[in-house]
């Protein structure tokens, strides 16, 4: 059997979760033994080459490029997995929520403390750059998700234990300390 | 500013506890409590800027920004929209020039929405600087905004006034008490000072005692025992105690205190004397909800009568009680009485964990008692007529009489005394209702039960159906999961004061939902979702408002389950996301066409 393919991506999350699955330390090199890396920042490839077992994100949806990662993940991917509390309920990004998008684009490109250099008050309306949404969302409101795993980050045992367990069609190990966050 | 700053907090005696009274007259002083004066007032308090701002920022009442010279306050709950709320918002909208949420650019006329403001026997009803007004029509509110733009004194534009103590010169309110029913215990020949005399010779033991025997049960909806609550307080350790009365009824539904307060208040503040003299405890406090701030001036009358007569401050003699009124600004959680008492102590209205109970740990942290005001009426009976007459009437578990608020689709919204054991069925006869066109009984409020016609024949008692009072005839022609649940969920999440998370997040996760099905983007998933995420608000939240959060949901669920059934599709996923809705607004802002690929 050749070995299970898998994907990851950071969509609007801040890279802490894919930093917590490096946090699984020596253990990569038993990883990298027993799945094969299709899109992803940790091997840098850009777009989907074939069918993926398994599909991890990070972060929500915050723009229109996002939403379409994330439909290009549930495209190629048999199983997706939220990983981490942006990628569940949208997370820091998502206390824009309460802000009407106007103002958010203000606070960063005019009015914001460290905006210095437009007086023109221009804003970034090129064709090529993604599309904002009116508010942050989490994965599950857009598509199927399959898994969840909290955390903020979700600790690498965490991960571990899911990625083994699901690989191996095992039941999951998840004491109370790694999914209790208070 | 700083000089009138200055006067009110001396008129509370610089006394932090005091904040709401504080806060409140800033408000009416200068249509808001600015962040100017909330820094102003912390300084002449002596205490931090964010003590007073975290008390201003918890109550509806209580504005950052003005409110408006005359302030409008819409009730927007279920039984008003129910009656029309609705039309009137427009019309109130029309004639203003302004939307529901601004102020006018003169800063005259400020249109907001407010949660149930106990006039659900007279709706689509609005508070204006305080006053009721009740039975709106589109001419009626033509009317108010005219005379509002004439300059006309709010008060002076309630010409009509209702039945009984509304009309007296003290009142002058255009509130109808509208009571259809009276009972043997409350709505019945009362002599003022009978009880207390009689109890000054019976000792506290036997006051207790004699309560005890009644097995009265508190009348806010929990239904504790009012004499081992008693028994507690006057055995807690201490010798400074205190006696509250709950008079924040703000259940959406309930208005059966508002009538009490209006008819029945020195018959109140007797039991609270009595309750005093059980426990030992020399002062009182009625906690009043802002809403019926119009009966201000009548209450402290009786008061003051009251004191005149001996039945308060040296209690013939025996005894020293007395009582003063803390207003509430807007905040149903407040009803929940530890909530309550942080309110009265001038803090946010968030409930305390328990235990520690009040009877141990209560107002400044000592041995307090709170009751409901139908409670402390019928204590005042009880201890005229004996423990055993009161205990003769009702069922096992709940003796006595209980006054409901009916309101709703039915001929006649109104209070009643009722002897506790009346079937739902009885009930829609009494209140003029049709079983055949009500579709549901909501029992108990939001925080109740919706409950079918097939279990019309259940009893209102607190082993059966238990209410604190409030009472929804809900007809045929209503969309019960629009107009009542997506409603209540509405009320819920606006007024969880957010310290518990489940209670915070969920209850706004939960109407999302809700709003997904009734969209017809539902699943059946989602169904089994919100009977979950229910159970787990009445298991990891602190008092009862979140414990009971989700009942609009989960008892809609459980008693009309083919009412979301009908709505969902059977799939296994469904997303109602938009993309091209969704970059509409910054698209347009930043000034480019959106470009959906696919």
């Amino acid at each position: 059997m050749s070995k299970p393919v898998v994907a990851t991506a950071s969509l609007a999350g801040c890279f802490g979760c894919h930093m917590s699955i490096l946090d699984i330390d020596d253990r990569i090199l038993q990883l990298v033994e027993l799945v094969e890396f299709n899109k992803s920042p940790i091997d840098d490839i850009k777009t989907f080459t074939k069918m993926c077992d398994v599909g991890i994100i990070e972060g929500g949806c915050c723009n229109s490029e996002n939403v379409e990662n994330l439909l290009a993940f549930r495209k190629n991917c048999k199983i997706l997995i939220s990983l981490g509390e942006c990628a569940i309920m949208g997370g820091l990004p998502a206390l824009r929520n309460g802000i009407p998008v106007e103002e958010c684009i203000n606070e960063a490109y005019c009015d914001g403390p460290t905006v210095s250099l437009n007086k023109e008050r221009i804003l970034p309306n090129d064709d090529e750059l993604p599309m904002i949404l009116d508010k942050v969302y989490p994965l599950h409101e857009i598509v199927k998700i399959d898994y969840y795993l909290p955390g903020c980050p979700p600790r690498a045992d965490l991960i571990w234990n899911a990625l083994v367990a699901l690989l191996t069609g095992s039941k999951m190990d998840l004491p109370y300390e790694v999914v209790k966050f208070d | 500013m700083e000089a009138t700053l200055q006067k009110i907090v001396e008129k509370y005696g610089k006394d932090s506890a005091r904040l709401m009274d504080i806060l409140y007259d800033v408000q009416t002083e200068f249509n808001c409590v600015s962040d100017e004066a909330v820094e102003k007032i912390a300084a002449l308090l002596n205490i931090s800027g964010v003590d007073v701002e975290q008390t201003r920022s918890f109550y509806h009442f209580f504005t950052k920004k003005p409110a408006g010279k005359y302030a409008v306050y819409l009730n927007n709950s279920a039984v008003a929209e129910m009656m029309g709320a609705g039309e009137i918002a427009k019309a109130f909208e029309t004639a203003a020039g302004v939307k529901f949420g601004q102020v006018t650019a003169d800063g005259k006329i400020g249109l907001h929405y407010t949660a149930d403001i106990g006039m659900n026997d007279q709706e689509p009803a609005a508070l204006i600087n305080g006053q009721v007004f009740t039975s709106l029509t589109p001419a009626k509110v033509n009317e108010i905004i005219a005379g509002i733009k004439e300059g006309k004194c709010v008060k002076d534009m309630i010409t009509t006034y209702g039945d009984g103590v509304n009309a007296n010169p003290l009142v002058k309110s255009m509130v109808k008490n509208n009571i259809m029913n009276n009972g043997p215990v409350l709505f019945t020949d009362y002599q003022v000072g009978a009880a207390l005399k009689k109890v000054v010779e019976m000792g506290p033991k036997a006051v207790v005692q004699e309560v005890k025997t009644s097995g009265i049960r508190g009348r806010g909806g929990a239904g504790f025992p009012t004499g081992m609550k008693w028994d507690f307080c006057s055995q807690a350790a201490g010798a400074k105690k205190y006696v509250v009365c709950n008079a924040d009824e703000g259940e959406p539904g309930t208005f059966k205190d508002r009538v009490l307060l209006t008819e029945k208040a020195k018959m109140m503040f007797e039991g609270m004397a009595i309750g005093g003299f059980a426990v030992g405890a020399d002062e009182g406090v009625l906690y009043l909800r802002g809403e019926y701030r119009y009966l201000q001036a009548y209450l402290e009358n009786c008061l003051k009568e009251m004191r005149d007569a001996k039945l308060l401050g040296n209690v013939l003699d025996k005894f020293k009680f007395d009582i003063r009124i803390q207003f509430g600004a807007g905040a149903y959680v407040c009803g929940e009485e530890t909530g309550l008492i942080e309110s009265i102590e001038g803090k946010r209205g968030e409930p305390r964990n328990k235990p520690p109970f009040p009877v141990q740990v209560g107002l400044y942290n000592k041995p307090t008692i709170v009751n409901n005001v139908e409670t402390f009426c019928a204590v005042s009976k009880i201890i005229e007529k004996g423990g055993e007459w009161y205990k003769g009437m009702g069922t096992a578990e709940s003796s006595g009489t209980k006054v409901i608020s009916i309101s709703g689709d039915c001929a006649k919204p109104g209070v009643y005394e009722v002897v506790w054991g009346m079937t739902l069925t009885e009930m829609l006869a009494l209140c003029g209702a049709d079983a055949a066109k009500t579709q549901a009984i909501q029992v108990a409020g939001p925080s109740g039960v919706c409950v079918p016609p097939s279990q019309f024949g259940r009893k209102i008692a607190l082993e059966d159906l238990p209410t604190g009072g409030s009472m929804i005839v809900v007809g045929n022609q209503r969309n019960l999961l629009k107009d009542l649940s997506l409603n209540f969920m509405d009320f819920m999440l606006d007024e969880s004061c957010g310290s518990c998370v489940p209670c915070r997040a969920l209850n706004h996760i939960m109407k999302e939902k809700l709003e997904k099905i009734l969209n017809g983007n539902g699943i059946k998933k989602d169904i089994a979702d919100l009977e979950e995420w229910s159970n787990s608000l009445s298991k990891t939240t602190r008092c009862g408002l979140g414990q009971t959060s989700g009942n609009p949901i989960s008892t809609t669920i459980k008693n009309f389950r083919n009412k979301y059934e009908e709505l969902v599709k059977d799939v296994d996923y469904h997303s109602d996301f938009d993309l091209a809705a969704s970059v509409q607004t910054s698209c347009n802002y930043v000034g480019r066409k959106p470009n959906i690929h696919h």
